[in-house]
């Protein structure tokens, strides 16, 4: 019969011979093996002190954006919740009063904004589909969490920090820090 | 009319025979289908609208049996008559398709693409037209005409710079009502739909400006912001009404009921009652009667698959046993979290479609968001 690949070991089914009744250079052997690996580069980080840097593609969090104004740039048009596939994000529209032109960029905006991280499966496709680049999914994880009603996050949750009133915790926000 | 004699008129390769006074529109919407050709502005329940959006051009290479020479130009086909031995090219004509696309980049010039906030957006005929019709760039440098929105009742929003001047709100408050309060002020690019000395508009039928409107130039005060059609069920209902046939459709969500309309056919005009007469509907039905005891349900409407409206919605849908219940010996499945209990929105409790107008901050101050 033909071998698929040039590793193929056959089975050894032959009766032990003294030297490897004893075990002892197994375990030698073994020992070695490992013992070699003391002086090999260390493939892990130290986690929390040390982090990988994450790729140019990678999908985290979402984060709902301000314009440069430190307005709100969601409008509530539904296309990220009709674009998820995991059906994980519902809002509620309002329209925005005279005097509140400084929080909200258009004259519609969302006043409640959640996305079911239970559900989420971090997917993209929101982001994709908002034509006001609202929303953005970052570089961070979604943090653990005791009890599944946490996982529920609304507006605050998501919302950037006010670019002009907090500076800042924007600034953290944006990773301008490290 | 049977001494109306027959014309045989080819429309993109079929061949159909209509009435002679039949324009070339509508004997194309007698074939059906993709030969149709799109229409903004002509209404076929409304005297004297068509002719002015030109979305309907169409290519007459053989002006009939007795005089076959092809026109020198496009024509509007809502507006030309068929005669017989006519042939005309619809989609079978490169140059119908270039001039369609010029069209809608001149529709868009003043256009101001609030897609995203307004709320047609779904089921808008220029969102349609532009899809299909129209190139994804613009020409255009200039700045876009713009007005202020403002209310036209407690009913009906007014967003002139979404307005294309089809004139058709105008032909139907001219012919459902007796009296005329909103017309076109002002010429060419200064034209606009205004009230007169901003007067409300109180007439009973007046909401059905809202349903000949192609784009979101009129909209629903009731159903502003409140949610997205895609998200909303279409459902056919009825209601016993003296001024209406009281046929709508309407757009709930669960049990609420967010929007009211009238039925529609497959080309976006009103569809007509059962009972044979106009299915134009009143303002009490349209914007008052918001509670779902106030209807008889008749059942889910056919929308079309490709539709956004049918998101979500699967026909012939089975949805698998729950076979918990029968493994476990009768121990229902224990729910760990209730969305409703968390969740701020779609409260069980609060219905936005309640509210008159749209919801504001303070419809939201109760959360702790």
């Amino acid at each position: 019969m033909q071998a698929l690949t040039t590793r193929v070991k056959e089975v050894d089914r032959k009766p032990m011979n003294f030297w490897e009744r004893i075990y002892l250079p197994a375990v030698v052997k073994g020992m070695a093996i490992t013992f070699s690996h003391m002086f090999k580069k260390r493939p892990t980080v130290r986690y929390p002190e040390q982090k990988r840097p994450f790729s140019p593609v990678f999908r985290g969090l979402h984060v709902l954006n301000r314009d440069e104004e430190g307005r709100e740039r969601c409008t509530a048009c539904g296309l990220c919740a009709v674009a998820c596939p995991a059906e994980a994000i519902t809002m509620e529209a309002a329209e925005r009063k005279d005097g509140e032109e400084g929080l909200y960029r258009e004259e519609k905006y969302a006043a409640r904004y959640e996305i079911n991280m239970l559900r989420c499966i971090f997917c993209g496709l929101c982001e994709e589909a908002c034509p006001k680049d609202a929303i953005y999914l970052t570089e961070t994880f979604t943090p653990a969490n005791f009890a599944r009603k946490n996982f529920i996050y609304g507006k605050p949750d998501l919302l950037i920090p006010n670019p002009k009133t907090e500076e800042a915790a924007f600034a953290e926000a944006k990773g301008l820090n490290n | 009319m049977a001494d109306t004699p027959l014309f045989k008129v080819t429309i993109d390769n079929i061949t159909i025979e209509v009435p002679a006074g039949t324009s070339i529109l509508e004997a194309a919407r007698k074939i059906g289908g993709e030969v149709a050709p799109p229409a903004m502005c002509f209404y076929s329940k409304l005297k004297g609208s068509g002719g002015k959006c030109r979305t309907c051009l169409v290519e007459i290479s053989k002006g009939s049996e007795k005089d076959p020479r092809p026109m020198p130009k496009l024509q509007a086909s809502c507006r030309t008559t068929v005669m017989d031995g006519m042939e005309v090219k619809n989609i079978t004509s490169p140059k119908v398709q270039d001039a369609r696309a010029g069209v809608v980049e001149m529709l868009l010039i003043n256009h101001p693409l609030d897609c995203p906030i307004c709320d047609q957006a779904g089921e808008c005929h220029l969102q349609d037209l532009s899809y299909e019709h129209g190139k994804s760039g613009t020409r255009y440098e200039f700045q876009r005409r713009t007005f202020k929105k403002h209310s036209l009742g407690d009913y009906i929003q007014l967003h002139m710079t979404r307005c294309i001047l089809c004139y058709r709100c105008v032909f139907t408050a001219d012919q459902l009502t007796e009296s005329r309060e909103h017309g076109i002020l002002d010429r060419g690019d200064h034209a606009e739909i205004a009230t007169m000395i901003e007067k409300n508009l109180k007439h009973d039928f007046i909401g059905n400006v809202i349903d000949v409107c192609p784009v979101g130039a009129l909209t629903d005060r009731t159903f502003r912001f409140k949610n997205r059609v895609w998200f909303t069920k279409p459902v056919d209902a009825h209601r016993d009404c003296e001024k209406c046939c009281g046929e709508v459709q309407l757009w709930m969500r669960g049990d609420e009921v967010f929007r009211v309309t009238a039925r529609k056919d497959e080309w976006g005009e009103v569809k007509e009652a059962s009972n044979g007469k106009t299915g134009w509907i009143c303002n009490e039905c349209r914007f008052e009667k918001k509670h779902i005891n106030d209807w008889v349900i008749e059942g889910p409407s056919e929308v079309n698959r490709h539709s956004v409206i049918s998101q979500g919605h699967y026909v012939g849908r089975v949805k698998p046993k729950e076979t918990v219940e029968e493994v476990m010996d009768g121990v229902k499945p224990r729910i760990f979290l209730q969305i409703h209990e968390v969740s701020e929105v779609n409260k069980p409790t609060v219905d936005l479609s309640l509210i008159q107008g749209p919801a504001h901050s303070n419809n939201f101050v109760t959360s702790n968001q």
